[in-house]
């Protein structure tokens, strides 16, 4: 099997176990929803909320993608999975990227529902001469926190104290993408800059994403070894 | 496990070394406290910086060295675990004398500046150091085996020097943006005389030598401890042999 093969297959499976089991949609996103509405509870100021709504979105997806990467390493522990995924010749960078597309996929879908959860509840808006940098952004985002979120998944995977351990160690790490991101939607909504000016932002969090993803090709094998 | 009691990590050498440290340190205080004029602007507030500076440049020396030793021991094709002992120990060492900083840092800023934290790009770069390395040690102590401790937190300590410039550039990119905080000097650097630049180097070589002597120590303490988990292993191994023989 081609390596290409491998990695959409493993994709192909995550989002498979997802879609059956409901945890992404019934649990995740719902659970993103509630930040947004304690956000508010928190902030109880309309205007404010409006203006860092942006801030608040990217947190929220922060806060979930914890739960995201939790979750799929969950599913390889079970059942010894990893082991078999060794056993059957996967090489650990088409695993890596397998289920950082599988990922990607997940966190698209909840970004795009906490943007309008921010038009609803924040009554943010999203104007037209910005939605080209928000597609931009979304996808860039997206593609950072799947790769840093996956590598440092792996890392966790695995050991004793695993689940408290993550959010420590990724937060931290994800910081540039939330400064990034952040800026750019604040440019592509219009609350705070100029639409021209969210644009090195975006590129801010793309270097970001090719980084981790060459990270993640390199370093995911010798990480993984160990809980095989 | 019939380890001798008088079993110690310290050797001549490092009992030279730690005199050596000591006797700096007494220096630094006698320098700092007691010869240095006060600070025309700043007045009896600039001794903190003969503590700051040397503690910040440790810190970063420390990390520097969990880094280069993590390469030496994924690289090579031995995974020499003596290296992994190594980083671990500086990364602790480093972890200790960050933490001094960045308090120190504070109590400096609120006399100079009126603030604790700024969120300037040095002072933000430094905290997640400080979070980064933290998450370091607690990867350190997830147990299993040593080497699989040592692939770990080898490969974390090569991510963390990823992310540090990625840190740095992102922060520095974004305080670009906004006004500084209203703050008595804008900046923190002090014009040094000669004896205050004196005791700022004697701080640096006598914190560099406390943390070598530290770092040794640390580094025999932990090869104990993995010497002593194996042998705790064999002993295991050997009375569960016995317990099936009866």
């Amino acid at each position: 099997m081609s390596w290409l093969d491998s990695a959409w297959l493993i994709a192909r499976r995550d989002l498979l176990v997802e879609w059956r089991s409901r945890v992404a949609l019934n649990q995740v996103l719902p659970f993103a929803a509630v930040v947004m509405v304690m956000f508010g509870f928190a902030i109880d100021d309309t205007s404010l909320m409006r203006r860092i709504s942006p801030g608040l979105i990217v947190l929220a997806t922060m806060f979930s993608l914890l739960l995201l990467v939790e979750r799929a390493f969950v599913v390889e522990r079970e059942d010894g999975a990893l082991d078999a995924l060794h056993i059957a010749g996967i090489r650990p960078s088409a695993l890596f990227w397998g289920k950082a597309g599988a990922l990607a996929v997940e966190l698209a879908v909840l970004q795009a529902v906490l943007l309008v959860l921010a038009v609803v509840l924040y009554n943010a808006e999203v104007v037209p001469s910005g939605v080209a940098l928000l597609v931009v952004t979304w996808l860039a985002t997206t593609v950072a926190l799947a790769t840093v979120g996956t590598l440092y998944g792996g890392l966790a995977a695995g050991a004793r104290g695993r689940e408290t351990l993550l959010p420590l160690l990724l937060l931290p790490v994800v910081a540039p993408v939330l400064i990034g991101a952040t800026r750019a939607v604040e440019a592509a909504l219009g609350a705070k800059q100029a639409v021209t000016d969210g644009w090195p932002w975006t590129g801010l969090v793309a270097v970001f994403a090719v980084v981790f993803g060459a990270g993640g090709t390199l370093a995911f094998g010798p990480l993984i070894e160990d809980e095989m | 496990m019939s380890g001798a009691p008088t079993a110690t990590t310290a050797t001549p050498a490092t009992r030279l070394l730690g005199i050596a440290a000591v006797v700096g340190l007494a220096g630094v205080v006698l320098f700092g406290l007691v010869l240095t004029p006060a600070d025309q602007s700043q007045g009896e507030s600039v001794r903190m910086l003969y503590l700051h500076a040397p503690t910040a440049w440790v810190a970063y020396l420390a990390f520097a060295v969990t880094a280069l030793a993590s390469a030496l021991y994924l690289f090579p094709k031995q995974h020499a675990l003596g290296w992994d002992r190594l980083a671990g120990a500086s990364a602790e060492v480093g972890v200790l004398f960050m933490a001094i900083t960045l308090f120190v840092g504070m109590l400096w800023g609120r006399l100079t500046w009126g603030v604790f934290w700024r969120w300037d790009a040095r002072l933000t770069t430094t905290a997640f150091l400080f979070v980064t390395y933290i998450g370091y040690l607690a990867v350190r102590r997830l147990g299993g085996t040593p080497d699989q401790r040592a692939r770990r937190s080898g490969v974390l300590a090569l991510l963390a020097v990823l992310e540090i410039p990625l840190v740095h550039f992102s922060v520095k990119l974004w305080r670009g943006l906004h006004q500084d905080a209203t703050v008595l000097r804008p900046d923190g650097d002090v014009e040094l005389d000669g004896l205050m630049l004196f005791t700022l180097l004697l701080g640096i070589v006598a914190f560099t030598v406390v943390y070598a002597w530290l770092v040794i120590h640390r580094q025999r303490a932990l090869t104990a401890e993995d010497l002593l988990d194996e042998a705790g292993l064999d002993v295991a191994i050997v009375e569960r042999q016995q317990e099936a023989l009866v």
